[in-house]
């Protein structure tokens, strides 16, 4: 590992100034110190970050929940609110990781955790997130786990969480703090970008620029629920996985929220299958042609052309166990 | 900086680079505490930090200044006797070689304590009401610790035997 310095912060905009100048956060460190192990992150200062008063989850008067960035994926997914009236959210944490490595990492982090592509991971590979213009050694390898939507010809990665799968389902937005001590808020569906011709570039916030608090709103109305498609059944990425809310009345659907994971640069709202479900029938027709309409614009590249029909068939079924439709439990 | 370990308070000098796993290991002399992978993929490193699990191997030590660490060493019971887990995996043949035993002990421990606390898993009920132990949950939750002999059998029944005797822990 890379020499680097230390220090604990105790104050979120000196905290945000010292890191704009050249550092890095860190909180529970389960991806970070994995990389610069790694040494493919090689920071020369770290900023910790995790004794900031920001481990709070507090009620909000539009009858959400404010989450500071620094609550562990294990006190969130615990959290009696958010398993009772956020369990999309509750479920995706679960989902992910082990209990260890939920006991460390917190809600900031986890939207921030980089792509567990094989090739980002080995510095004898050609990668454009690594190193910009070096190529893709995943368009012509083994790319059994990588993205299907979205991608392009510099960077087919994914991004691995499935918290932030949830988190763009239920509408959440980010508080951020720039180094001038200024605030400003975005839509988490907004957060990351897309691999472009710009793969290391894997998100809109500034340099410096914190994740404070996490903000959901109140539930959208309907059920939710999360699933995860895996190669273990436990302790693996998802090679997709699914967060649904929907809302069905007199066998309509009223509203429906969908967001996909482990197949795309970023969690990927599934704007396609909203639409198409909007005031139709809550049947299983319905829900094969929005998924089929959301897949419309995947492209495979070899080894990952499973994920399209497993995408497909894994949201519909989904789609139809949210809509409460007889023996679609799994 | 300080580290209370197993009770004991220590005054440790360390670069930042030091994992918490290394400073148990390297400067502290516990070596119950394994390294495996040394990438928070195995569990073999696993420790307890006010009283929750997590990979030492993951963690710098430096952000761990004041904290209370309990180690394998730390697990046993008084005049050198074992503790519930440690007797437990000894009498349902809970492991071969061992290696991954103290992480699996310390794990099975934080366990103990999620259960009691009534923190959910993958496999608990959806909703607000508590899991209840079961295998599926003793597996679901240990599924960050890797047995390369493949004792995971045994090690359930270890650690259902002491979460379900409701005893001395």
């Amino acid at each position: 590992m890379k020499p680097f310095t230390y220090e604990r912060a105790t104050d979120a905009t000196a905290a945000a100034a010292r890191v704009a100048e050249g550092g890095s956060f860190i909180a529970g460190g389960t991806n970070l110190v994995d990389l610069m192990k790694h040494g493919i992150e090689r920071p020369e200062h770290l900023v910790d970050v995790t004794r900031l008063p920001l481990a709070e989850i507090e009620d909000t008067e539009a009858g959400g929940l404010k989450i500071g960035a620094q609550v562990t994926n294990t006190a969130l997914a615990a959290d009696a609110r958010v398993r009772e009236r956020w369990s999309v959210l509750s479920q995706a944490l679960l989902a992910g990781a082990t209990q260890q490595l939920r006991n460390k990492a917190s809600t900031g982090g986890n939207f921030l955790q980089r792509t567990r592509c094989y090739y980002f991971y080995d510095p004898a590979r050609a990668c454009n997130k690594r190193e910009p213009g070096r190529g893709c050694a995943a368009l012509e390898g083994y790319n059994r786990i990588h993205a299907i939507l979205g991608a392009s010809e510099h960077c087919i990665a994914t991004h691995p969480s499935d918290m932030a799968v949830a988190m763009v389902a239920l509408g959440a937005r980010l508080h951020l703090r720039a180094p001038s001590g200024s605030q400003r808020t975005i839509e988490a569906e907004a957060l990351h970008r897309l691999p472009g011709d710009t793969p290391h570039v894997e998100h809109q916030l500034s340099p410096g620029e914190l994740i404070e608090h996490v903000e959901l709103p109140a539930p959208p109305p309907g059920r939710q629920v999360y699933r995860k498609v895996r190669d273990r059944a436990s302790y693996a990425f998802a090679l997709v996985s699914v967060a649904a809310v929907v809302e069905v009345d007199e066998g309509r659907v009223k509203s429906a929220r969908v967001a996909l994971g482990g197949v795309a640069a970023k969690p990927w709202r599934a704007q396609q299958v909203e639409q198409a479900l909007r005031d139709q029938p809550a049947t299983r027709e319905t829900f094969a042609a929005a998924a089929a309409a959301e897949l419309a614009a995947a492209e495979g590249r070899g080894h990952n052309d499973f994920k399209i029909p497993l995408a497909r068939r894994v949201i519909a079924s989904v789609l139809a166990e949210a809509a409460g439709l007889e023996g679609a439990d799994r | 900086m300080k580290l209370t370990v197993n009770g004991e308070e220590h005054e440790l000098e360390l670069d930042p680079r030091t994992t918490l796993l290394d400073a148990l290991r390297e400067h502290l002399g516990l070596v119950g505490t394994k390294k495996g992978c040394d990438h928070g993929q195995c569990g073999a490193c696993t420790v307890l930090v006010e009283g929750r699990r997590i990979c030492s191997c993951l963690a710098l030590a430096v952000m761990h200044e004041g904290d209370a660490v309990t180690t394998i060493e730390g697990l046993g019971g008084a005049d050198g006797e074992l503790g519930p887990l440690q007797a437990a995996f000894v009498e349902h043949d809970a492991f071969q070689c061992g290696y991954c035993t103290s992480g699996q002990i310390c794990s099975a421990q934080g366990l103990l304590g999620e259960l009691e606390r009534g923190e959910p898993s993958a496999v608990s009920p959806v909703g607000g009401e508590a899991p209840t132990l079961t295998d599926d949950e003793i597996r679901e939750r240990m599924s960050g610790n890797l047995c390369r002999c493949g004792a995971y059998a045994n090690i359930v029944r270890a650690i259902g035997s002491v979460a379900r005797g409701g005893g001395e822990r």
